[in-house]
């Protein structure tokens, strides 16, 4: 969905020239790297990635951008560099035989060195641009020039020489990081910030509650917006990654395509269809409810469709997790060797809360996953606080959502706290809930499943029963008996009780039936003999009445044949008959 | 001194002809011709003209003296003002007396 008005005028900034530094991430949250043909520094904690950054910096120009780079050592030697980076896949030797990357090893042996009188660095700078001539570098790293302090004596010209440098290194344009211990109360141990003001990016290596924690942040970028929130990074076998993991916009398009959720009959309670694709959806329930069972249907049904899936799982091993699914005839399995679902099993305690953003962030980025199920995040309380836990899952559903990724969350509930609010306080954050609760009636305990919310569509406010056999996942309507909502064994006691009365009541239909059967045909011959008894009754006076016709008709002859005689004359005998 | 037919192999390394680097040299002569007559080779470096140089002695400061020769290699900076420092880099006079 487009927000914007189709016509506008976007105005467009000159900005701060910059250079890429490579670094995953970095780049991001500095809005295109750091700035061209300046200093940066970057100052942190002994061991906090500093020598392995700057080293990223001219690797990766010299790999990526095709920009020599030069990496003036003042602690380890060239070999042992080469040697350290290797391990990340670097072969800072040919690199060097490439003419691409010079590494340049500043030793600076207090004991041997013998201060008199006045002097200046220009031995370096005719080292360092030496170096930089040789093979035309655009990348300087200077790691860590602050140890001139501990080989020299006098400050003051240090501090001269230094500031010096900077102008001379912006002069020759090329892109410089600088490297930098953190001192007390400055960023730097002898105020490197001082000289190098256009950049500087703070290092971080933080250890809470025994886990540790790498940050980074940009301190300050004269002349750029920059983040300026503290960043984690990962340092792992691919080297840096800083990921920008914060929320920054709520602005992901979004879909109204569905996805199925594994359960026919879920499915059916969510308008029919499923959940939306980029959705984010929260599984909360009590301990044994079927919360995973449900997020493994949903990577079934998921793998099944041909899209991809990771499962970051924080209590069970992968191994266990198939197991465990196969029991119910979800083979996971399959899925895995078809490369389609990929797991990622990780005690909670392995890393801080903002590493196992990190770690995801990667994951996703490489697998480009379509569905991501994170079982269960309560656990990730025990490295951190309710409120960081809620804001790793803001971000990880921001996230998650601008990459258009169905993400599932299996939550645990206490039985104390059934009323909605989850652990992680993030049911308003999610956009369906889905809630799993034990109803324990009639000496049993069985599972009932409800929509809590789902935002967008049509939902069921029904609970429903869900059942788990060897054949899956099944929703069962719950049974509404006159003593109320019924589940389990009294729900199929129930529902035989129900067909026992319908054979009752068919029976005794069939009874009253013939009964009335039988009161009919009393009734007809009842009306049968009323009808003979009736036409008896009409031949009875139909006898009378011809009787007395007869009768009559016998008088009047009988009358005039007397009146005829009486007449006597000419009598002739009429016959009246 | 017991090890009088050792040299002295003294480098220099300036960059270019300033103020500090010709005063490092004169004074660096001077002690030369003082304490260590025939007995040392100075070799002055101009690091603008061979910059590769500086690597190998890892020289970053300008004046540099890097005393190769006898053991152990000591590197004086400055411009070699202070004689008494100079002489103890360069073991003619031990630290104390």
């Amino acid at each position: 969905m487009d927000l914007q008005p189709s016509e506008h005028n976007k105005f467009v900034h000159r900005t701060l020239p910059k250079t890429q530094t490579g670094i995953s991430g970095l780049d991001e949250i500095t809005g295109g790297g750091v700035p061209k043909d300046r200093p940066t520094l970057i100052c942190g904690a002994a061991g906090c990635g500093k020598t392995l950054f700057s080293m990223e910096f001219i690797v990766h120009g010299a790999m990526k951008f095709n920009e020599p780079g030069v990496f003036m050592a003042f602690e380890e030697k060239a070999e042992e560099l080469a040697i350290n980076v290797a391990s990340l896949g670097y072969d800072l030797q040919k690199l060097q035989e490439d003419k691409m990357v010079r590494l340049d090893h500043v030793h600076i042996e207090k004991s041997e060195i013998e201060e008199t009188g006045e002097y200046d660095l220009d031995g370096l700078f005719i080292r360092l641009g030496h170096a930089i001539d040789s093979i035309g570098a655009k990348r300087v790293v200077l790691d860590t020039i602050e140890n001139l302090f501990s080989g020299l004596h006098n400050e003051g010209i240090i501090r001269a020489e230094l500031r010096r440098l900077f102008g001379w290194l912006k002069e020759k344009k090329v892109t410089t990081i600088i490297t930098g211990e953190k001192g007390d109360g400055m960023l730097t141990r002898h105020g490197l910030e001082e000289y190098v003001s256009d950049c500087v990016i703070l290092l971080d290596h933080r250890v809470t509650n025994k886990i540790s924690t790498r940050l980074l942040r940009v301190v300050k970028y004269r002349g750029s917006v920059h983040g300026t929130n503290e960043y984690p990074f990962l340092i792992d076998e691919d080297g840096v990654s800083v990921l920008p993991v914060t929320s920054l916009t709520l602005h992901h398009d979004v879909s109204s395509e569905r996805i199925p959720t594994g359960v026919s009959g879920l499915d059916k309670m969510l308008g029919g269809k499923g959940f939306f694709i980029g959705s984010s959806i929260l599984v909360s329930g009590t301990a044994g409810t079927g919360k995973t069972s449900i997020a493994g249907a949903f990577v079934n049904e998921t793998c099944k469709n041909g899209q991809r899936c990771i499962y970051f799982a924080f209590e069970e091993s992968p191994q266990q997790i198939i197991r465990n699914m196969k029991s119910i005839s979800v083979d996971l399995q399959e899925h895995v060797g078809k490369g389609l679902l990929k797991f990622h099993a990780a005690r909670p305690t392995l890393n801080g809360l903002e590493m196992h953003l990190v770690v995801i962030h990667k994951m996703v980025k490489e697998f480009r996953p379509d569905v991501v199920v994170l079982d269960p995040i309560t656990n990730l309380i025990t490295v951190g606080s309710v409120s960081e836990v809620k804001s790793l899952l803001i971000r990880l559903i921001d996230f998650l959502q601008s990459e258009q990724i169905t993400v599932m969350f299996t939550a645990l509930t206490l039985n104390d706290n059934v009323t909605g609010q989850t652990d992680e306080s993030i049911s308003s954050l999610v956009d369906a809930w889905l809630m799993v609760r034990d109803i324990e009636f009639n000496g049993e305990r069985n599972r009932g499943l409800y929509v809590m919310k789902s935002r967008g569509m049509k939902h069921s406010n029904q609970v429903r029963e869900f059942v788990i056999d060897d054949s899956g996942l099944e929703l069962v309507d719950v049974y509404l008996g006159p003593d109320g909502v019924l589940t389990g064994s009294a729900r199929e006691a129930e529902q035989l009780l129900e067909k026992t009365g319908v054979v009752l009541r068919d029976h005794a239909v069939s009874l009253k039936d013939r009964e009335i059967e039988r009161k009919k045909m009393i009734l007809e011959s009842k009306i049968n003999s009323l009808k003979q008894e009736f036409d008896s009754f009409q031949d009875d006076l139909n006898k009378t009445y011809v009787e007395e016709e007869l009768r009559k008709s016998v008088l009047e002859k009988n009358r005039s044949e007397l009146t005829r005689k009486r007449d006597g004359a000419a009598g002739e005998i009429e016959d009246t008959l | 001194m017991e090890a009088t037919e050792e040299i002295w192999e003294l480098r220099l390394y300036v960059a270019g002809k300033t103020a500090k680097s010709v005063m490092a040299l004169t004074n660096l002569k001077k002690y030369c011709e003082e304490h260590l007559k025939d007995k040392y080779v100075i070799e002055v470096i101009d690091l603008l003209l061979q910059p590769q140089l500086a690597e190998g002695d890892q020289i970053l400061a300008i004046p540099t003296l890097v005393k190769k020769v006898p053991e152990p290699i000591r590197k004086i900076i400055g411009d070699l003002s202070n004689e008494e420092k100079v002489l103890v880099g360069l073991n003619i006079r031990p630290a104390k007396k």
